[in-house]
């Protein structure tokens, strides 16, 4: 599980996060939902250490991530997986590559084992015939799935997602909200995704967390959400035509 | 002030590459490719500046010494000292800046923009140690050995212009190359190549590696990278020559 207290974290004069408290649960999907500029991208960097928040407690079961070393940060932070809105793979490498470099890095496994293991993984993303392209020759679809089998290669306890749906059509778009589902339910991981696409809100998320302006507006089921009185979520959904 | 911060920031982001690094052999991989892509890939340009340097200095130096009381040995005195004193270190590695230092600006910009850097991060890999650390030590060793080459390469070079303008013969330039010949002059180059290879390696990932925005960032890091690294090099020879001439 992964707790935030009382969370903040300003630019200059301008306060991005305001005093966020919210709890993320293993074997469910989260979804950070806000229109751009809410602050949900900072909160994901913070949450992985990419940015160092002003004040408050990132609790990783019970080790407070923005207090410990530089040491400890790694050790935790080989139990993320993440998956870049870019996607983020490394352009010099194979497909296959990508998909070995964080085993190769953190794990003892011989030649043999590390390509199991990789086809294993591209696999699960129905990438069977990959393992040789380059980044540059994949799709914005195929690049999310190397991106997916990359973060799952370590077996992670957490999983991001920033905004895995951005720039795919929408039939690609719900492969990749499948596939993460599918993932945390099959490995009971702690999965975070930051999106403002509410399809993936309402089709995989099981949890939500709506930030408007650097405030957290709501934390929740999806149920709950749906039936919330609050104004701006009420806003939020009419604009997505999810209105109730 | 501003070039205060710069400098400490480039001071904290060299310090931040040592680090224990994840797998030995990791490194040590990258850094031959490196050497590969910084040394090897380097040497067809090295090789043109060097010889025509040589061959240029020849003809310049015989177009000044006109008085017929001064010997021609002279001549290759004079362009294998300049050869290997400043024209083989330093504009080589004026060059070098040029290519290799714009190369490695863009590759770690675009690193940047894409979030392949913040991906290392995420998963606890010290971005900096592992992507510029062995740039730095490729940079370091390789440089020096360009810059044997290009003082071989350009000595020859100031021989070959020599015998085929008939300016002096082969004996005369050779004669004269070797009576002026100090081992201190190398040793001196030599010093004078590593820093500039540190120099062009180290500003050039610094600007990469704190690139903002997308491609017209990327573009601006790189030729920072290449005005920057130039600039300290000169600003460095001048400093080099006068602490050990």
């Amino acid at each position: 599980m992964i707790e935030i207290k009382g969370l903040s974290k300003s630019f200059g004069d301008k306060d991005v996060l305001k005093n966020i408290n919210v709890a993320f649960h293993p074997g469910r999907v989260n979804v950070v939902i806000g229109a751009s500029g809410s602050g949900k991208s900072v909160l994901m960097k913070c949450m992985v250490g990419l940015i160092q928040p002003d004040a408050g407690k990132i609790l990783y079961e019970d080790i407070d991530f923005v207090e410990i070393d530089y040491k400890a940060k790694k050790a935790v932070r080989e139990q993320i997986g993440m998956l870049f809105q870019g996607s983020a793979l490394f352009d010099s490498l194979t497909v296959e590559e990508n998909v070995e470099f964080p085993i190769k890095m953190f794990s003892h496994m011989t030649k043999e084992e590390r390509l199991d293991r990789v086809n294993f993984c591209l696999q699960r993303v129905h990438l069977e015939n990959a393992n040789k392209l380059f980044p540059s020759e994949l799709s914005g679809g195929m690049k999310k799935r190397v991106g997916i089998a990359r973060a799952i290669a370590l077996n992670p306890k957490y999983l991001y997602c920033d905004e895995p749906n951005s720039g795919l059509d929408p039939v690609t778009a719900r492969v990749i909200d499948s596939l993460i589902e599918e993932i945390t339910d099959e490995y009971e991981i702690t999965t975070i995704i930051n999106s403002h696409d509410m399809k993936t809100l309402f089709d995989i998320g099981d949890n939500v967390a709506f930030i408007y302006k650097g405030n957290l507006e709501f934390t929740g089921s999806i149920d709950d959400f749906r039936i919330d009185s609050n104004p701006l979520i009420e806003e939020f959904l009419a604009a997505s035509y999810f209105k109730r | 002030m501003l070039l205060f911060y710069h400098f400490g920031r480039y001071l904290v982001f060299l310090a931040s590459m040592f680090s224990k690094p994840e797998k030995f052999g990791i490194y040590t991989r990258r850094t031959f490719n490196e050497m590969v892509s910084i040394g090897i890939n380097s040497l067809p340009i090295v090789a043109i500046i060097a010889l025509f340097s040589g061959g240029v200095s020849t003809i310049q130096t015989s177009y000044q010494l006109i008085s017929s009381w001064i010997s021609k040995t002279i001549i290759g005195s004079i362009v294998s000292d300049t050869v290997i004193l400043e024209f083989a270190p330093t504009i080589t590695c004026l060059v070098l800046a040029g290519k290799v230092g714009s190369s490695i600006a863009s590759e770690i910009g675009t690193m940047k923009v894409t979030e392949q850097i913040d991906a290392l991060e995420v998963m606890g890999i010290n971005s900096a140690g592992y992507l510029v650390l062995p740039k730095i030590i490729a940079g370091v060793i390789m440089v020096p050995m360009l810059i044997i080459i290009a003082m071989f390469l350009g000595i020859w070079g100031g021989l070959m212009a020599g015998l085929a303008t008939g300016i002096l013969p082969g004996e005369l330039f050779v004669e004269g190359a070797r009576s002026s010949f100090k081992e201190f002059n190398v040793i001196f180059a030599l010093i004078k190549a590593t820093s500039f290879g540190f120099i062009i390696t180290s500003i050039a990932s610094f600007q990469g590696y704190f690139t903002e925005g997308g491609a017209l960032e990327v573009g601006r890091s790189s030729t920072n990278a290449v005005v920057y690294s130039s600039v300290m090099i000169l600003c460095a020879d001048y400093v080099i020559a006068q602490l050990f001439l």
